[in-house]
């Protein structure tokens, strides 16, 4: 194509035609080196699913600071060291004294380091949704191929699995490091399998909960403080009432309570379905009631939808 | 060929109409469309691109009906442009970054998202500050980023919404510029829209204007200019003459021609060709200097105001002009 040659190399082609056609239309329409300084686009529009895939890819990417400044890379980074850093050192005792099983449940791993995802979960909500809103840029999506469903999706999708990324990994690491210490393989990969899905489910509800309330406060600083807020008021006054509870010799009710918060739901799921042993704020652990993970099940789904239904009204709005 | 047709189109919300039954149909090239704040141009815009369902009537972009389902509106999405009003830009990436994730959006292949990017950031005038933060950009670079978005995937059609919204003067007139080439050089149709009459005139094919969701007015601009084609003159005073203006003036009078005078400017309508030349020889004739003679147009804005209250303008300022010309001491510009 040697037409096309003169424009990739040679930026001053380029320049010419934009001023020539002020002095006259037709030189342009006669001289080849003309046509070229604007270039039509004749290659494949590959629609909605792509642009979709390509939000997924860029909003999960910008949840661990790939793509974005070397600052907003180093939050997310610390808390995945943390989150691997406890693994590792656990399965280094577990394969260095010869114990003869891990010192805690895959399941407990979550529930443990509980703080952490509440940290990035409260750090990269905002990123993921609040930046969009703030500055405005929602509108630049929707004027595009990409609908509010695809919106939602991908960034819903993303964050939750930025979440699985995080709570999965040091399942893994345990997982690998049992095998290696040579623990018994049955017990070992039903113990991950169950803790995966609890941590799967987790993802979901968590990333829900956290974008729900991003996508309310377009301040970033707010986000990451609501966000905060929601994981861990409920934690701590859930705490409070189950220890009360247990006082009261009123076992049935630490189950129940635990209803009332994110990590409660998903500690009842486990317990009740996945062979987790609970780990409420009672001194011993309490088994829920099979009702009462049951409930917890039905509420962190529809908490679930319920996220997922908010942000698309949500964006409704912002898109306008 | 009608590149947006709407018909009968209305936009009711529940304490205004923004769009009351709007028929228009838009041709390729440079449409201006004209309102003041509020007179429904970004909810028209909004329509055109499916985001919000009209109350009632008919709309089409490119031949698609933007009614006609959600495969039919990616379809429309895909080939049209939107550069918003608003700041739209994230301050904390630079140019090329967030211009190739708009791309992708739009269905771009990476590499093809990353070479477009290059050349849209070129052509609208964006070269080594596109690596740098978006925040630290002038209005005027922000304004051009927000137009390399909006044609990053070659669309056939661009809507831009007061593209020249908080630019000075000569950023105004670079943006303008710019416009015209979208579609003089890349063959891209123009929808856009402004509250100052004025600034269209120049760029725009084709003017649309509409009030409180009304259609007041579609032409062609070469409609405007034909009849409101207008020669300003400006002549120094000599020794011989005084007052080379007052002068001039009852010259050309003479000569049969219609003059109005503001200071030391002469408008004379420039009814054909040969105006140019009877100018120019009076000038001569009488030994003045000449400092400038150039075409002016009048303001769409008076053209409009014409239709409905006589001549307003041209009135008043032909009576301030006889004043001026019979007592020439009173002229504040006499020296």
């Amino acid at each position: 194509m040697p037409t096309d040659a003169p424009a990739t190399g040679d930026p001053a082609p380029g320049t010419s035609p934009g001023t020539d056609p002020a002095t006259g239309a037709p030189p342009a329409a006669t001289d080849v080196i003309h046509d070229i300084g604007y270039r039509h686009y004749d290659g494949p529009r590959l629609g909605r699913g792509y642009a979709r895939r390509s939000l997924f890819t860029q909003s999960l990417r910008a949840a661990y600071g790939l793509g974005r400044s070397a600052k907003s890379k180093v939050p997310p980074a610390l808390l995945f060291g943390i989150m691997s850093l406890v693994a590792l050192i656990i399965v280094a005792v577990a394969v260095g004294t010869n114990l003869d099983e891990l010192p805690l449940e895959y399941t407990d791993y979550a529930i443990f380091l509980q703080p952490v995802i509440f940290l990035f979960i409260a750090a990269q909500a905002p990123v993921a949704v609040s930046r969009d809103l703030r500055f405005r840029t929602v509108p630049l999506y929707f004027s595009r191929p990409v609908e509010r469903v695809d919106y939602v999706l991908a960034k819903y999708a993303a964050m939750a699995s930025a979440l699985f990324i995080l709570t999965a990994t040091p399942l893994l690491i345990l997982y690998v490091g049992a095998l290696l210490a040579k623990l018994d393989f049955t017990d070992q990969t039903k113990g991950v399998a169950q803790a995966l899905v609890s941590v799967a489910l987790l993802s979901l509800l968590f990333a829900g909960i956290g974008l729900a309330i991003a996508a309310l406060t377009p301040r970033r600083g707010f986000g990451v403080a609501a966000v905060i807020a929601a994981f861990t008021v409920p934690f701590g006054a859930v705490g409070a009432l189950q220890g009360i509870a247990w006082e009261q010799d009123n076992l049935d009710a630490i189950g129940w309570f635990a209803l009332f918060s994110p990590v409660g739901l998903i500690d009842n799921v486990q317990s009740t379905f996945l062979g987790a042993t609970p780990a409420s704020a009672a001194p011993e652990p309490v088994d829920p009631s099979t009702a009462a993970g049951t409930a917890a099940l039905l509420i962190a789904l529809a908490v679930i939808a319920g996220c997922y239904l908010f942000l698309l009204r949500r964006y409704r709005k912002a898109g306008l | 060929m009608t590149v947006i047709a709407t018909e009968n189109l209305s936009k009711r919300f529940p304490r205004v109409t923004a769009l009351d039954g709007l028929t228009l149909d838009i041709g390729p090239g440079v449409t201006g469309l004209v309102g003041a704040n509020g007179a429904g141009k970004s909810t028209l815009i909004k329509i055109l691109l499916g985001l919000s369902p009209a109350s009632e009537g008919s709309a089409s972009v490119l031949g698609l009906d933007v009614a006609a389902g959600s495969a039919t509106a990616a379809a429309i999405r895909e080939r049209v442009g939107y550069m918003p009003e608003h700041d739209c830009l994230p301050p904390d990436v630079s140019a090329t970054e967030f211009v190739v994730h708009m791309a992708r959006m739009s269905g771009l292949p990476a590499t093809a998202a990353r070479e477009r990017t290059a050349d849209t950031l070129r052509h609208v005038g964006l070269y080594e500050e596109r690596y740098r933060p978006i925040g630290g950009y002038s209005t005027g670079m922000k304004q051009r980023v927000k137009l390399a978005q909006a044609l990053v995937h070659d669309p056939q059609l661009v809507f831009l919404d007061e593209p020249t919204n908080g630019l000075d003067p000569v950023g105004r007139d670079d943006m303008l510029g710019l416009i015209r080439r979208v579609h003089t050089d890349f063959g891209i149709s123009v929808l856009v829209t402004s509250h100052l009459l004025g600034e269209l005139e120049r760029t725009s094919d084709h003017v649309v204007v509409i009030d409180g969701g009304r259609l007041l007015r579609s032409s062609s601009t070469s409609d405007f200019t034909q009849t409101t084609a207008t020669l300003a003159v400006e002549v120094t005073d000599t020794d011989a003459h005084p007052d080379g203006t007052a002068t001039l003036r009852k010259t050309l009078a003479g000569a049969g021609l219609e003059i109005t005078a503001d200071g030391r400017l002469l408008y004379v309508d420039a009814a054909d060709e040969d105006t140019y030349d009877v100018v120019r020889d009076a000038v001569a004739g009488l030994g003045l200097g000449l400092v400038r003679m150039e075409q002016r147009r009048h303001r769409i804005a008076e053209i409009f105001r014409d239709d409905d209250t006589h001549h307003p303008t041209n009135a008043a300022s032909g009576d301030t002009a006889s004043t001026t010309a019979a007592d020439p001491a009173g002229s504040p510009h006499a020296h």
